[in-house]
Parts: C-alpha cells; structure tokens; sequence
C-alpha cells in the first residue's frame, strides 16, 4: 500500500533515497538543498535507513566520498546546489568516465554573483557537458519518482553512467504537496541491487584511477559518448516499468498540443505548470498554441522532440538560465535549434531567458512569448533580426 | 474550483506549518493543495508571507499568489490595509485580534468579508507559548469553506505526536466556537 | 593505426583489471645513464634503497667479503629492468659507491 502524504520537494527526495535502501550518502549543506540531506541523516540516525552518513568539509569532498564508496560497490546518493554544483564539477567527470552509478538530488539555484539564493538553472545547465544522465522534475512527487528511476537506470549493466535529478530550487524543493510515497520493497523490486560495475575488493585487486595515455584516453571517453548514447533504451524501459510498478506514467518528454499547433513553446523545470496553465487557457481561447517540457536533458532526446516540431510555424524556448556570448545564449535553445537544423527545419526559433535568480515566471510573461510568436509566422530563421530576449527585466 | 489563500505572520509564530496544515487537511479531504513560503531566508521575528493553493484537481500552475481568495494575518501588529494587496473583492480577511468584524470593516472598507479571534490568548492557554498557527487554521475554517475543521484535526493528529496533537486540537476547537464572523 | 585494442575491447571507465600489471613494462629503456655501484667501496648505510623511486635498488641475502676483509651481510644491487637512470642513488651516496656510466646498447 502506497501512501500519499504531503511533502516538500526535498523530503520527497528524501523519502526516495529511503525507498532505494541507499548505503552511503555524503553531502555539505547548501539552500535551498539543505532539508532533503538533514531528513536523510534523521532517518540514518534514527534507524529508519540503514547507511553511512559522512559529514564532508565541501562538496567537492562530499562528490568524491560517494565515488569511493561507489566504486567499493555501494550504492550512494548526495545532493547540492549552485556553488556547491560548482565545487563537484571536477569529479563529475571522473564519475561519469569512471562510469560509476552516483545518483545526485541538484535543488536548482542561481550561481554567484551576486549571491542569490533563489532558483533558476544555471547550475543544473551547467553540469550538462559532464557526462552524466541528467533529468529534471517539476513538481515533488517527479523528484521522488525520477531519484527512484535513477538508480535503475544508472546501476543497469547496460549503463552505469551517474545521473542528476534536477528540480527547481524553493518552487518545488520547499513547496509542500501531495506526494505518493513509494515503499521501499516495492523500490527495490523497480530497482534492485545487484553490484554490476567493477568495484574494489582486497580479494580480487584491480586499479582505478590510473593513467591514460594518448593511446588509451580517446578510447574511454568514446566508451561514456557511445554508453550515454545507448541509455536511451535503458531509461525508456525504466520510465515504462516505473507505470507497471506504480502507475505513474513519465516520458522523456511531455507534449500538450502539439499535433496541430502553429507555435510551440518548449519549456524545462516548475516553469512549465504555468506556461500549461497559460497554454490551456489560449487554447479555450482559440489559439493554436502547443507546449513540449523536457524532462531528459541528457542525453538530449532530439528524435522525440524533432516529432512535436515538424508542424510548428513558430518555436519559443524558455530558458532559465544563460551562457553570456555563446551563440545560443540559453542552453535549452541550442540543443532546440541544433535538432530541428539537423532536420531542416527551418522555422523562426526564439529564445527567451525569463526567472533568473528567483524571479517569478508569470502566465503574463508566456502571454507576451506567445503574442511575439504570433508576429513571426511565416518567417525563416535567417529572417530574425534578434533570437533573443529577456523577459520579466527592467530595462 | 481553485482557492488561493496568503498568510501573513512573523518568524516563530508558525505561518508556514499554518499553510501546511492547510495543505495536508485539504489532502485528508481529496484535494490536490500546495504549501509554499515566500521563498527566502528564514528569521525569526521578520515579516513572514506564506501560501496555499488549493483545488480539486492537480495544480501545474507555480507562479507566485498574486489575487488570493482569503488573507490570514497572525499577527495584530500586521493588521492592515498593506497586507490585503491583491485581495478579491468579496474575499476573505481573517485576523488575530481583539476587535470586532465590524471594526475591521470600518478601518479596512466594505470590499472584504471579516472574521476576528483572539488566537493569541487561546494559545496562551493552552500552551502557554503565543504560537497562533493552529488557532488560526480554525478561524479560516469558521470563516469560510476553504478547509474543514475535521480534515484540521486529522491533520494535526498525522503531523504530531500524541501529546501536541491533543493540545492543538483544543486549540481547533476552542478557536472554531471563538472565532467572530461579519 | 595503432595495434592496441578499440573502445569496445577495453575495461568500461578505464579500469586495469590485472593486479600488479606494471610489473610487465619494463622501464630500463629510458635509461641514458647506468648506475654501478662499487662493492668494496659501498658501507651498506641502505641509503640507496630509501632514495630510490622505483624502487630499483635490490637488497640481496647475499654474503660479500671485502677487499679490505670487511664481512657484508648483504649485498645492493641495481635492477636494470626497471631502474630509469636517474641517478638519485649516485647522488645520496655518502661513500661514492655509485658512478653513473655511459650506457652502450
């Protein structure tokens, strides 16, 4: 029997990492990540999970600790945000190209400076060229549910890639709601534990760590493009199973609208429950509006999302974060425009950067998104002046 | 159906366990509820805003609260004109305070309807501490039909242990048979 | 191209599943130097062992009898599969027991 019972988005991960039996979790307290890592050590220290708490002195100490006990076979968890993202870069690399299954909790935060505190994606986008599986939630039973599927995935013989479970920082980490709480025999079940990659044993020596050289190191990173790659399947059959185990139903993306929709919006993140809220009502009103979230960000599901494009006469991309004079300037904008150019669509494709560091996304902002769209039916992408712009800032 | 409500308290006096108890009796009942601070650092003793949206199917919507359907004040320091922005017409103004409903609407306008308790002697003595929270959920049960009082008492019931869910539900009580209504 | 195994032929996150394996790659090669150490000059201080990073210096259970009629327990040799040249024990030497030669192949 499942229990649905109100929760925060960092409890509900929480309760996930309880469900999936976790034995070693690392992690240095950082807002708005801090509660899921204080319920995890009240259910360590009160028996309810029996595992290994290490209090570290950073992040990056905390990334590389679950990495020890991962390699030794154990099966870990952390979590962090902005800075603290920041701190594990380094040894996100080594866990993906050493192909150990970490599963990371990341309550998205704007990234200093100046210190902000509030939610926005620039540490989850920037984490996007580690290597790891990364997936994003949008509400608190999402975080609950994909921490879950996390483990199946990343711990699958055919895998063992670490993945990042991304949800909105304060929106949904201290947002309290319902949440159907998996029980832990039904988790294991979904995910069992059998040690597949190759772990450390005193009985059975073998070195981890060791130098590549030009001979060698190319082969390796090939291996993790061609293992990533080859996911795909790995994480669909998981999102299938998780509907057989508990009835909720996740795809690595959602389409609303789409089939016959002149504009698509394409959203990522909390954000997308009010542009659908914004969707449902111009649809009522007669428009012909569409919306895709993306809920896998790597690897970057293009075929699916190439399908819920081919029709559109306008894309927008919402885009809570930026990379300052790169072409793109969202990130979620470029993997966009690179899937349907590899297509040849060649439809306008719009940026939006909106909700940075905290600030709200309001249906009056989609509103406006929209009504731009509307302006540029008919255009080719070379007709755009600006492919870019900032919502919700004073000028 | 979708009812929105913003609570209005200062640090330590339970704003946000006030939202959450909310949130988990309109749960009890079959709702879908959100709960959620005004998103920030968390002093005690500071301005503390908080809210519930609550309807009869899953909420997507995440953007801020901006016309809520019901303003809960725990604080009588607060009560005022400042803290109804936003406030429909017709909604609901539930204050902690010694003055009547008809008080408020002359200091406040005719625009809101008005439901007073004196929640702070309530938890005086029942606690013996001034955390107005509880009381309060009951008074939003008394003055409207946002949340029911049985749904609040199971909630407290799940949300704490036996001893403290006793004393809170005196509270819910005493608070929904003292709680003035205009 | 080279010989060596592909991506799908080699351990996944570039493990090395032998234990010991580096016993196999013989270093000496790198060597342009070549240490020898005097045995009659050499006062068995072990200093030469410590120092070395390889470590290629061996200590040997082996009796040798001076010149000078000195009786040595043991007996400090190099290993010139590994040893790279490096000259670490010429230099730490406190007798000069050790000269670095030119080494002819």
């Amino acid at each position: 029997m499942s229990k649905v019972i109100p929760l925060s988005g960092n409890y509900a991960v929480a309760y996930a990492v309880k469900a999936a039996d976790v034995d070693v979790v690392a992690a240095y307290p950082i807002t708005p990540q801090t509660a899921v890592v204080e319920k995890v050590a009240e259910f360590v220290a009160n028996g309810e999970l029996d595992a290994e708490f290490l209090h570290v002195e950073s992040e990056h100490s905390a990334l590389s600790a679950v990495l020890g006990a991962s390699a030794a076979g154990a099966r870990v968890f952390t979590a962090t945000s902005a800075q603290g993202l920041l701190l594990m870069y380094e040894i996100m690399h080594i866990a993906s190209t050493a192909r150990l299954p970490i599963v990371m909790g990341i309550a998205t935060r704007a990234i200093s400076a100046p210190i902000n505190i509030w939610c926005d994606h620039s540490d989850f986008m920037a984490a996007s060229d580690t290597g790891w599986i990364m997936l994003m939630a949008l509400n608190a039973q999402e975080a609950h549910d994909l921490i879950i599927a996390a483990y199946r995935i990343a711990e699958d013989p055919r895998v063992h890639i670490p993945v990042a479970v991304g949800y909105d920082g304060f929106i949904v980490s201290h947002t309290v709601e319902p949440v159907d709480v998996v029980e832990r025999e039904k988790a294991i079940k979904y995910a069992p534990k059998r040690v597949t990659w190759y772990t450390l044993n005193p009985e059975k020596p073998m070195t981890m760590g060791s130098l590549a050289s030009p001979d060698w190191y190319f082969e390796f990173r090939v291996q993790l493009q061609n293992a990533i790659e080859s996911s795909r399947e790995v994480i669909s059959e998981a999102f299938t199973d998780f509907k057989h185990y508990f009835g909720r139903e996740y795809r690595e993306i959602d389409s609303f609208y789409t089939d016959d929709a002149d504009v698509v919006l394409v959203s990522m993140g909390s954000a997308t429950g009010t542009v659908l809220a914004f969707v449902e009502e111009a649809r009522r009103a007669g428009m012909k509006v569409g919306l895709l979230n993306v809920r896998l960000f790597r690897p970057f599901p293009e075929v699916e999302i190439a399908k819920h494009l081919e029709n559109a006469k306008v894309v927008a991309v919402l885009d809570r974060a930026m990379n300052a004079g790169s072409s793109f300037v969202g990130p979620l904008y470029s993997d966009i425009v690179v899937t349907m150019f590899k297509r040849g669509l060649d439809i306008p494709v719009i940026n939006h950067i909106t909700g940075l560091g905290g600030r709200a996304v309001l249906k009056s902002y989609v509103e406006s998104i929209v009504k731009h769209a509307y302006s540029l039916v008919g255009k080719k992408m070379r007709d755009i002046e600006r492919h870019y712009s900032f919502i919700g800032v004073r000028e | 159906m979708l009812v929105e409500v913003r609570w209005h308290g200062r640090g330590g006096q339970g704003a946000v366990t006030a939202a959450e108890l909310v949130a988990y009796a309109s749960i009890i009942k079959g709702y879908y509820a959100l709960a959620f601070p005004e998103f920030g650092a968390e002093r005690r003793g500071a301005p503390v805003t908080a809210y519930n949206r609550i309807a009869d199917r899953v909420i997507y919507d995440r953007s801020p609260v901006l016309n809520p359907d019901a303003v809960v004040i725990l604080d009588s320091s607060m009560v005022g004109r400042e803290v109804l922005h936003g406030l429909k017409k017709g909604g609901f103004v539930v204050a902690n305070t010694t003055k009547k409903p008809s008080e408020l609407s002359d200091l406040l306008g005719q625009d809101y309807r008005y439901a007073t308790i004196n929640a702070t002697k309530i938890a005086l003595d029942v606690f013996r501490l001034p955390i107005v929270n509880t009381a309060m959920t009951a008074a939003l049960a008394a003055a409207s039909r946002v949340v029911d009082l049985e749904h609040l008492v199971e909630a407290v019931k799940s949300r704490f242990s036996a001893r403290l869910a006793s004393l809170n539900e005196l509270v819910l009580r005493k608070a929904f048979e003292l709680t003035e209504v205009k | 191209m080279s010989t060596l195994p592909g991506w799908r032929k080699i351990p996944r996150g570039a493990v090395i599943l032998e234990p010991g394996s580096s016993v196999r790659y013989k270093t000496a090669s790198w060597r342009v130097l070549k240490p020898i150490i005097d045995q009659d000059k050499c006062i068995r201080c072990r200093i030469c062992w410590t120092y070395c990073p390889e470590p290629a210096i061996l200590e040997l259970d082996q009796q040798y009898t001076s010149k000078s009629g000195r009786v040595y327990r043991v007996t400090y040799t190099v290993d010139y599969d590994y040893c790279k040249g490096c000259g670490i024990c010429a230099e730490e030497c406190p007798v000069r027991a050790i000269s670095m030669v030119e080494e002819v192949r």
